[in-house]
Parts: structure tokens; C-alpha cells; sequence
């Protein structure tokens, strides 16, 4: 097996609307195991930046520890990464965004890192509703320590060794939602064509957008009884709809507007439509979301799609108050009050 | 008993119940001393409460300039009945009590060789005020305007600084003004005033200011342009972060919108706290964050990031007596350690140990210069006792010339020109990287931050060599930065002398006047503050140059002796520790009385004391 990845393009190969190649997007070779969902999500997100003509340096990408959180190795290589400490991306991440609100912001994390270690910060990112995409690549198990339970991984799930998992497990949507997350989503890394849209939605939402994404671990929890391998998802899953993001300029077709789809509008006048199908599911109705997600848990059935969205979101900029011009961008000039009001400072101690 | 006439030099003390407002009387008593052109310093000793326990505030007039805490307590303000039996007790004999006769005062607190001075407080308010509230609260303007007739100080000063206090609010100057009054009317009309301890009027504050440490600090921060500020609460550093969101409202709102150019974000912990700093400092802000020593255990890991990783960072460690809880409203200099080398692994941490809330305004405002110059974290060590009290200092000086140092960040156009990047190439020699912002430049100058090991070109390797190569790197831009840290003062260099003291933070108040003690008795000892870490060249010279060196420290396991041994490899026996862990601030006596009953001082202690008997 080669690790050269060909450096040869097609002449003709598909650029997007500010010139940018695919392969612009991509990053190193995935080092993770052949067959990792992991690298499909990697895919989606390359898949999705490059259809959105997101500029690579005007987007940050941000990680903690583990496997998932290896992945923005794989993609994004004219993007600034950050590969931080075990559980720590959202404080980051926060610190990131107070700091220029101009670029987008990409967190990706894992189950272990979001759920346990991190589920602390994870909490109050979402809290402070930071404009940025949270991924969690979820696979139910520890796989760059050899395949420990996780806190996601479900009651009864039965891990490599033989063992059933005795603990409940943590529904990361849930969570979300009851947190106040205006964008909650669940996917799977087998789906590109329900994961990529989402992505693209994700993106585009101004505020915290939440994408739990069962990724199966290929070596630790792919065997029979888990329930977050490969043929367990795929025979279990049920999409709440079919997602897509119509963007700002585009006409929306009679056929796209037509029949069960229903057309949610964001901040900057793009779409996200939806091919409803789940009846009585609202997405815009937290208790139904919250409702839904727990029918299809009794019925054993994952939920997929995108289950919450609050279009009106304020993100922390907003609630901060803090300039139009990014806070990075600031000199002197701006943030020194110099030597006059020092002086009227010390008369007050006098 | 003793009634000589002393002036300008005493210790009063305040014995109060929190939460009754007597904070802002006994500011207005210590001010009032300021105003009068007398060196002041006043102590806060405080529980770790909100309302109803015993507090203390301690006031020390020093003619001498002498602002380190004094032993002995000359007049005591005892209106606290549950603290009364440890308040009587703690007067020095020949001092004075003042106390509400209100009632009578108990047999049990009479001592023979005490003055007690009763001045019917509550009744008085009772009689002129409705309000029980009020009651309360003018109990305490009261007991200042009988100690400003017994102790002759300045009528007007208190009425001047009354009007100021309640500037906006002027509904409540007659009272306050009126209750000044009473007391000193009261205390005139059945007492001798003044009292042979007593003030006069001087002209020694020249242009000085008075104020604390976290408050310099937070204006330092502003000046220094920091736009950032997390935080998790935690005494006594909480009001850093109160000084810097009072100080940007004031001056970084844009008038016309009234948008911030700034944001500052209560954490959930500590460890986002510090996270929090890094992610906004890697994107080009200018952070900080501050705490104590439980916060500096929590921040370790982000630290030990901030090192590895090379990410600029400040930390204002307030700190405060240790381990673990410890007592949270006490003062002690027990995290250097734990600062200096915070975090797994060879990790090491700039320090910057201001002594005076000057020194905390200009050294926090060089912390963001030094954090960028060497990508890094850099600490600045200080305590409860400078955070949290006033300290009388030098004003606040800026140069409107000065430009912020944003270190070695390479821009868009030294990209697009084709200049090298590699986020850790060595390119100058002096072992400092270039660094880019994230969103600098489209296809140019990207990489990947991250905790574990990269080459040069940030690209993660587990290559042994590689690795130590940029341990090695690291090593050297740490000894660069030694060359260019503050420079220690060295306050007094007389190269007869065979010892030395060395000392740092709020323990060279004390010092410097132990030093004078030591004078008194022909004891001649050079001295040296610390103000930095790594150690400046200066400091291994100057410990070379003696045979002793006594290292003054607030904490039990003498942590600075153990850093310079270790760093500077000086020999263990030649450096004596004089320690203080009591929480309280180390006195001046408590230094000359260690030094002086040091076994190794002794031969020349007693040729010295012989020759004078001589």
C-alpha cells in the first residue's frame, strides 16, 4: 500500500464559483484505519466547503483528542487547524471566535471527547451559542485506546470483547436540543447524500449547529450486538427528511417547492429544504423534535436528518455586544486610552 | 503606663462583623491618613463570608514611609462582640480600646495596662437617626469621627472626602456628615484629645496614588490592549476581571454605537478559562485570564499547551495560602512552583512579580509584549495582600509613543513575496518561530496547531530527533528570553558586605525596612528584588558576590530558594530561608528576628555587638 496521494489533476477537473479545485480542500492522507467512518465524514466536509465556494483561509478548524479529532489533518489544508487537548476544543473554539468573527468555524470532536471528558464544555458552548459547526464523529467506543465503551454507546450494546454495555447512553441530540441548540442534527457517515446537505446547512446557520454523526469504528465496534456498527445503522436508520440547502441566489424550482417539501429561510435569504418524512415531526417545534427523537428510540429506530432548527439565532457576538470589526483586527489607536484619561485615572486615587 | 507622645506612627485597628458597611468607613480612615500627607498602608483580613463573621482592616501610619504590616497594635477599634475576647487581647500593652458603651463593657475584657476609650455609638445613632439600617451603618462613620478627634486629624479632610464619596448620591451627605460630627463632638467633650498617639500633617505622598494590585492590573491589561478576558470567579483574584470590565466600559465603547471593543466571558472552570485565552490569542487577540492557586492546578494542562505549542498567553495568578482550599481569604507566596513549572513534562513559564499595584499596571501590560515576542505564557505572580488592599505608589505613566510588540507574526504580504514558512524553523538564531494568523492569506502560511510533536513545518512526526530538536529549540528561546526579562533591582550593593537578602512581591515592604532594623544593630546586609523569571544574569552575579544569601518568602517549602538551586545551580547551604505561612502578611520584625537569631549570622552578629560594647 502507497501513502503517495497522485499530485496529477485533470486540466479540465470542476472548479467552483472563486476558482478553487477539490482538491484545494483536501488535506494529508487519513493515517486512521481502511474502512474508518470517520474519513467519509473528512469527505463530506471537503465535499460540502468545495460546493459552498468557501474560501479554505477564511475558515478555521478546530479539534481535541482522539481519532475524530485527528481527522482535520485529512481536510482543509490551506485552512488554520487546531488540534488541541483532550475534551477542551469548545473553549477553544470560543476563544477563537471572540477573537475574529469573521471566519467560519469548524469543531470536530468524538463521542469520548464530547461525551465524557468534554461534556462540560460541550455544555456551555452550546450555552453560549457559538457561531460554529460541532461535529461529533460518534462511534460508541474509545478507538485510539482499543475499543473502550463510551458514554454514547448504547444499554445492551455489546462492544469487540463480548462485553453488553451496563450504562445508559447519551443521546448527544437530546442533549442539544434540551441545551438550547437552535441546530440539531444526526447523520451517518455511510450517507453522504443526507450528510453533505446537512453540512452545508450547518454552515450556513449563524449560530451553534450540532451534527451528531454515528460513525462506526471498523476495528473495535463493528462486530454483531454493537449498535453503532455499519449494518446495525444502516438497518435501523430513519430520517426525519430529506435535507438540501438552496442557496441565497438560486431560483427555488415549483418542483423543489412542490408537494411535501417545506422551505425554512435563513439569515442571508438561502434555503434549507426539507422532503418531510416524518408527519407529524415540526422541526421548528422543540417538544415535537424532543418527541420524535424519543418515539424513534423506543422503536429502536436512529433518528437521522435534522431533528431541531431555530432560524433566529443570537449568537454570542450578539449577545456580547462587541464591535462590527473583529476584535483581532484592533491596534492602538483602538483599544489604548492613553496618557490624558491615565492621568484623570491616578487623580481618582488621590 | 507609657504616654509619651508618638507621632505619625501607629497601628489602629478595626474589629468589625462583615456585611454591616464598615468596609467604606475604615477606607475613608486609611484615605483620610493619605490626605493628610502621611504614609498609610491598610490590610484587609477578611473571612471567607458574606455577612456576620469577624473581619478585620488594619491601618499603619508610618511616618518612616514604612508600608510593609506592623506587630503591635497601638489603638483598637473593638465593635464586634463575638472577636471582642482575641480583640482586647491583641492590643499592645500602653494601647488604646475604643469601644460602643452603649452597653457596659464586660469585666472580662478589662485589662490594667489598656486605655479604653467608650463612646456610646449605637445610642448616639439611635437618638439622631430613624432608620435602623441607618443605625447600622452610621454606627461606623461615628467611631471614624472619634478617632479623627482622638488621633488629631483633619475635620475637613473627612468632610471633603465625604462629599466626594457621595458625589452622586448627596441625599446622604448631611447624615454621613452629621454622624462625623457626633463623633468627634462626643469624644472632645470626655476625652483628652489628642491622645499622646497621635498625627500631624506632613507633605510626604507628593504625587503617589492609592490603590490595589487586581485593580492595576485590569487597567493594565486595557492599556495593554487586551480584548479578551475569560475568567472563573475566584477570591482573591475575582476583581482583576471586575477592573478590567469597569475600566473597558468606561473607555473602549464606541460612543456612537455603543459596541464593545472587547468581550470578556465567565467560564464554567477554570480550564476553559485558559482555554479560552489560547483560542483567542492563536487568532491574534489579546488575551488573559485570571485566578489563584486552585485555578493555576486547573489551567496546568492549557499551560503545558500554551508552552508546547507555543501560543501567547497571560495569567494573573493572585495568590492566595495554599494547598487546595486552604485559607481563601489569606495571603501567601506558595504557587511559584507551581507556576514557574506548571503542566507534564520539561515545561517552563515566563514570571513577572510586581511588588507594587505600579509595578502590576506596568508589568501586566508587559506581559502581552512578552507573551507575543516568545509566543508563550507568561504569569505574573501576585498576592492577596497586593491584589486586594491599597497599597500607596507611584501613579500610572504611559508613553503614548509606545507600540505594542506583536512579536513575529508574519503577514499576507511576506507570504505573497514568497518568504519561508515554517511554524517552528528556527530562522533568526535566537531560537523565536514565525507565526501566522489563521485567515492571513488563501493558499500561504495555513498549518496545524496541535499538543503533540511536529517537525519544523508543523507537520506531526514521532521522529525521536525531531522531537528534541524542537525541545532543544524551545530551551533556546527560553534562555533568549532570559537575556531580555526585567532586570532585578538591586537595591543596595555594598561589596564589604558578606550577606545578602533577596527578596520579591509584597514581602519587600517588610524587607526593606527589616534591612533598616538590621542597620540599627550595625548589620549591614546587600539586598535584591526579584521581579522576573527566568532568572536575569544579574541575580546568579549577585549571589555569586556573597557568602549568604537570606531568601524572604510567604510559604513553607522556601519554593523560590528551591528555583533558583534549581536553575541557577547555586549550592543549597548558601541559601538561608526566612519563611512566613501564616496567611498574615510577613512583618519587618519577624524578618530581623530570623536573620538576626540565625546560627550561621552569629559571629558577626556578636563581633558587631561587641565592638559597639566596646
Amino acid at each position: 500500500m502507497t501513502y503517495a496521494r497522485p499530485s496529477f489533476r485533470h486540466p479540465q477537473i470542476a472548479r467552483n464559483d472563486i476558482g478553487f479545485s477539490k482538491k484545494d480542500y483536501e488535506g494529508a492522507l487519513s493515517t486512521l484505519c481502511a474502512g474508518c467512518g470517520h474519513d467519509s465524514i473528512s469527505a463530506a466536509i471537503v465535499q460540502a466547503c468545495f460546493e459552498m465556494s468557501i474560501q479554505p483561509h477564511r475558515l478555521a478548524k478546530l479539534s481535541g483528542i482522539g481519532c475524530s479529532s485527528k481527522t482535520p489533518t485529512y481536510f482543509l489544508g490551506n485552512s488554520h487547524g487546531f488540534n488541541s487537548v483532550h475534551g477542551r476544543m469548545p473553549s477553544v473554539a470560543t476563544g477563537a471566535i471572540l477573537a475574529n468573527k469573521d471566519l467560519i468555524y469548524l469543531g470536530v470532536s468524538g463521542d469520548g471527547d464530547t461525551a465524557s471528558i468534554g461534556m462540560g464544555q460541550f455544555v456551555h458552548a452550546i450555552r453560549r451559542n457559538l457561531n460554529m459547526v460541532y461535529i461529533v464523529m460518534n462511534n460508541g467506543c474509545y478507538g485510539l485506546t482499543k475499543g473502550q465503551d463510551s458514554a454514547t454507546a448504547d444499554e445492551g450494546s455489546v462492544n469487540k470483547s463480548g462485553a453488553e454495555n451496563p450504562f445508559q447512553g447519551i443521546d448527544l441530540c437530546g442533549l442539544g436540543i434540551e441545551l438550547g441548540a437552535q441546530f440539531v442534527a444526526r447523520s451517518f457517515s455511510g450517507d453522504k447524500t443526507q450528510l453533505i446537505p446537512l453540512i452545508k446547512a450547518a454552515l450556513k446557520h449563524p449560530g451553534f449547529a450540532l451534527i451528531d454523526v454515528i460513525s462506526p469504528c471498523v476495528t473495535f465496534n463493528n462486530n454483531a450486538g454493537s449498535t453503532k456498527s455499519y449494518d446495525y445503522t444502516r438497518e435501523h436508520m430513519e430520517a426525519t427528511a430529506a435535507v438540501d440547502l438552496v442557496p441565497m441566489k438560486s431560483e427555488i424550482t415549483i418542483d423543489q417547492a412542490g408537494g411535501t417539501v417545506e422551505l425554512i429561510k435563513l439569515h442571508d435569504e438561502s434555503h434549507i429544504a426539507l422532503n418531510k418524512l416524518h408527519r407529524d415531526w415540526d422541526p421548528m417545534d422543540k417538544i415535537s423534535a424532543l418527541r420524535n427523537l424519543h418515539e424513534a428510540r423506543l422503536r429502536d429506530e436512529i433518528l437521522t436528518g435534522l431533528i431541531y432548527l431555530d432560524p433566529n439565532s443570537r449568537d454570542l457576538h450578539a449577545i456580547l455586544n462587541t464591535s462590527d470589526r473583529p476584535l483581532n483586527q484592533m491596534a492602538e489607536n483602538d483599544l489604548c486610552p492613553g496618557t490624558e484619561a491615565l492621568e484623570k485615572i491616578n487623580q481618582s486615587y488621590r | 503606663m507609657n504616654q509619651d507622645i508618638k507621632i505619625n506612627d501607629l497601628v489602629i485597628r478595626f474589629a468589625n462583623v462583615n456585611g454591616t458597611g464598615s468596609a467604606s468607613a475604615n477606607n475613608m480612615f486609611a484615605k483620610a491618613v493619605y490626605r493628610m500627607g502621611i504614609p498609610v498602608t491598610p490590610k484587609n483580613i477578611f473571612p471567607s463570608n458574606i455577612q456576620g463573621l469577624p473581619t478585620w482592616y488594619e491601618v499603619r501610619v508610618s511616618e518612616k514611609g514604612y508600608l510593609g504590616r506592623r506587630e503591635g497594635i497601638d489603638l483598637l477599634v473593638a465593635v464586634n462582640a463575638q472577636s471582642m475576647k482575641g480583640d482586647v487581647a491583641s492590643v499592645q500593652s500602653g494601647g488604646y480600646l475604643v469601644y460602643d458603651s452603649t452597653k457596659t463593657l464586660s469585666d472580662e475584657f478589662i485589662r490594667e495596662d489598656l486605655h479604653y476609650i467608650g463612646i456610646p455609638m449605637m445610642q448616639l445613632c439611635m437618638e439622631h437617626f430613624n432608620d435602623p439600617r441607618q443605625h447600622l451603618l452610621m454606627k461606623n462613620v461615628v467611631y471614624v469621627g472619634a478617632l479623627a478627634a482622638l488621633l488629631n486629624m483633619e475635620v475637613e479632610v473627612f468632610e471633603t472626602l465625604i462629599r466626594e464619596q457621595f458625589a452622586k448620591k448627596e441625599k446622604l451627605i448631611p447624615g454621613n456628615l452629621q454622624a462625623l460630627h457626633m463623633g468627634i463632638d462626643y469624644a472632645r467633650k470626655h476625652f483628652n484629645c489628642p491622645l499622646p498617639v497621635r498625627m500631624e500633617r506632613r507633605d510626604l505622598n507628593g504625587n503617589k496614588i492609592m490603590t490595589d494590585g487586581n485593580n492595576a492590573c485590569g487597567l493594565g491589561a486595557v492599556y495593554a490592549g487586551a480584548t479578551v478576558g475569560s475568567w472563573y470567579p475566584i477570591t482573591p483574584s475575582t476583581s482583576v476581571m471586575n477592573a478590567f470590565e469597569k475600566w473597558c466600559h468606561k473607555l473602549r465603547v464606541d460612543k456612537e454605537t455603543g459596541k464593545r471593543n472587547y468581550a470578556i466571558v465567565q467560564a464554567e472552570d477554570e480550564l476553559a478559562a485558559m482555554g479560552m485565552v489560547l483560542g483567542a490569542c492563536w487568532n491574534g487577540a489579546r488575551a488573559f485570564t485570571a485566578t489563584s492557586g486552585p485555578g493555576v492546578s486547573l489551567m496546568s494542562e492549557f499551560l503545558g499547551l500554551s508552552y508546547f505549542a507555543e501560543i501567547p498567553a497571560v495569567l494573573i495568578d493572585v495568590q492566595r495560602t495554599g494547598p487546595s482550599t486552604g485559607m481563601p481569604t489569606r495571603t501567601q507566596q506558595s504557587d511559584i512552583l507551581s507556576a514557574a513549572y506548571a503542566s507534564h513534562g520539561d515545561t517552563k513559564h515566563i514570571l513577572l512579580i510586581p511588588s507594587t499595584p505600579t509595578e502590576c499596571f506596568e508589568m501586566t501590560a508587559l506581559s502581552f509584549d512578552l507573551a507575543e515576542r516568545y509566543q508563550t505564557a507568561v504569569i505574573i505572580l501576585i498576592d492577596l495582600d497586593l491584589g486586594m488592599n491599597d497599597h500607596l505608589c507611584d501613579p500610572f505613566q504611559w508613553d503614548h509613543s509606545k507600540r505594542y510588540d506583536r512579536g513575529k507574526v508574519m503577514s499576507a504580504e511576506e507570504l505573497e513575496a514568497g518568504k519561508v514558512f515554517g511554524r517552528y524553523l528556527d530562522v533568526d538564531g535566537d531560537g523565536i518561530p514565525y507565526r501566522t494568523i489563521p485567515g492571513t492569506h488563501p493558499t500561504k502560511g495555513s498549518f496545524f496547531t496541535r499538543g503533540s510533536s511536529r517537525d519544523e513545518y508543523a507537520r506531526y512526526t514521532e521522529d525521536g530527533d525531531v522531537y528534541a530538536r524542537n525541545m532543544n529549540r524551545l530551551l533556546k528561546k527560553w534562555e533568549t528570553a532570559a537575556t531580555e526579562m526585567p532586570e532585578p533591582e538591586i537595591v543596595h550593593n555594598d561589596p564589604r558586605n558578606k550577606f545578602a537578602v533577596i527578596y520579591f512581591g509584597t514581602s519587600s515592604y517588610s524587607a526593606q525596612e527589616a534591612l533598616d532594623l538590621l542597620t540599627e544593630d550595625d548589620l549591614n546586609l546587600n539586598a535584591l528584588r526579584l521581579v522576573s523569571f527566568p532568572f536575569h544574569a544579574k541575580v546568579k552575579e549577585f549571589i555569586d558576590q556573597h557568602e549568604h544569601v537570606y531568601i524572604v518568602e510567604q510559604n513553607r517549602d522556601a519554593q523560590m530558594r528551591a528555583l533558583l538551586m534549581q536553575e541557577l545551580g547555586i549550592e543549597g547551604s548558601k541559601l538561608k530561608s526566612v519563611l512566613q505561612f501564616n496567611g498574615m502578611p510577613i512583618t519587618a520584625a519577624y524578618i530581623h528576628r530570623c536573620i538576626v537569631s540565625d546560627k550561621s549570622f552569629i559571629p558577626q552578629y556578636e563581633e558587631v555587638s561587641l565592638a559597639k560594647m566596646a
